[in-house]
């Protein structure tokens, strides 16, 4: 992985815009509106948003996420299945992470 | 008191959760180059999966404080329509105070499982369901921080896959139950590896990369597939 060299003064910076903006988004509506959000545009495209960010963030984000392509297809194969099965948060992600690293062990063999 | 509890019980499978996913952001951060405390500082700050990974890409790419900004903006504008249901759910325990104190601790899965009370919340229900989780996000960034780089390097490799297997355990059951949802998925992902593997395209920053496959694939959704009158 690449390192940074970030200086302590654009650390803060960077910590107190990313912290800022997030802690904005959420605490807005709930102080500010005890009304429904009515329009069906805006309704339907917030709700597409989140699942459409994780899916852009994770292809093809998680075939680089290991050290080689063979361990990182494993773990996206049996995070697939594990999903479509249904399984919990921690079950699918230490799945993948279990799968992935009996294939790089293998391939030391 | 008694809803403090119950928020806590319901709290801890989040939180166990959180561990493994904080662990990493514990692990990367350092490994690419921040201090432990650093990594501590960004988890206790935002409690935020998906927006702090992009956040820590930005800072490791050295991108702009716009970038940024608008990185977490889309990633996490998701929020702002959890916090909207969620003010649909609170009951009148939940005063002005409160509310700014609960706004920090909406994530996914908080949300989830507050919705799927019968009843409407309260605020010590909600500070005890905050509670929990958030101390399992902070504690497993530090975690992560501190003894990550003791793991072999083989098992740190391994754990780089978590979080998306996380992300995948959040779309993949919502594609299966609705098609409308696959196919916006689909249009994200598809975006987003047209972004990495096409020349020109590929020269893109990440950051911007995610808001733009994002806003894309859920506007098409949005006009094609809108959801249903209320």
């Amino acid at each position: 992985m690449k390192k940074i060299m970030i200086s302590l003064q654009m650390f803060f910076l960077h910590l107190a815009v990313m912290a800022g903006v997030t802690y904005l988004i959420r605490a807005v509506p709930l102080v500010l509106c005890r009304g429904e959000v009515s329009n069906r545009f805006l309704r339907s495209f917030l709700a597409y948003v989140p699942y459409a960010v994780l899916g852009a963030m994770t292809f093809p984000a998680i075939l680089y996420s290991t050290d080689g392509l063979a361990s990182s297809a494993a773990g996206t194969i049996t995070a697939l299945v594990l999903a479509f099965c249904r399984k919990g948060l921690l079950t699918v992600a230490l799945g993948a992470c279990a799968a992935s690293f009996l294939v790089k062990a293998v391939m030391l063999l | 008191m008694k809803d403090f509890k119950w928020g806590m019980r319901n709290g801890i499978p989040i939180a166990l959760g959180y561990v493994s996913v904080s662990f990493t952001f514990g692990l990367m951060a350092v490994s690419a180059g921040m201090g432990w405390w650093q990594a501590v500082l960004i988890s206790m700050a935002n409690l935020t999966s998906a927006g702090q990974f992009a956040g820590l890409d930005i800072m490791i790419a050295g991108g702009t404080l716009v970038e940024m900004a608008l990185s977490q903006l889309i990633i996490n504008l998701r929020y702002a329509l959890m916090s909207l249901s969620l003010s649909q759910k609170v009951d009148k325990t939940v005063n002005t105070f409160s509310r700014f104190v609960i706004g920090m601790g909406i994530t996914d899965e908080i949300f989830a499982v507050a919705m799927s009370r019968d009843r409407k919340v309260s605020r010590n229900y909600m500070f005890g369901l905050i509670a929990v989780p958030y101390i399992g996000w902070a504690g497993g960034t530090l975690a992560g921080a501190v003894v990550g780089g003791i793991l072999p390097e083989m098992l740190r490799s391994a754990l780089g896959i978590a979080i998306y297997g996380m992300f995948l355990a959040i779309i993949i059951p919502k594609a299966r139950e609705s098609s409308a949802y696959m196919k916006v998925i689909i249009a994200a992902a598809v975006l987003s590896c047209a972004f990495r593997w096409v020349p020109f395209l590929n020269k893109v920053s990440s950051g911007f990369v995610i808001i733009i496959c994002a806003v894309a694939a859920s506007v098409i959704g949005a006009l094609l597939y809108p959801l249903p009158e209320e």
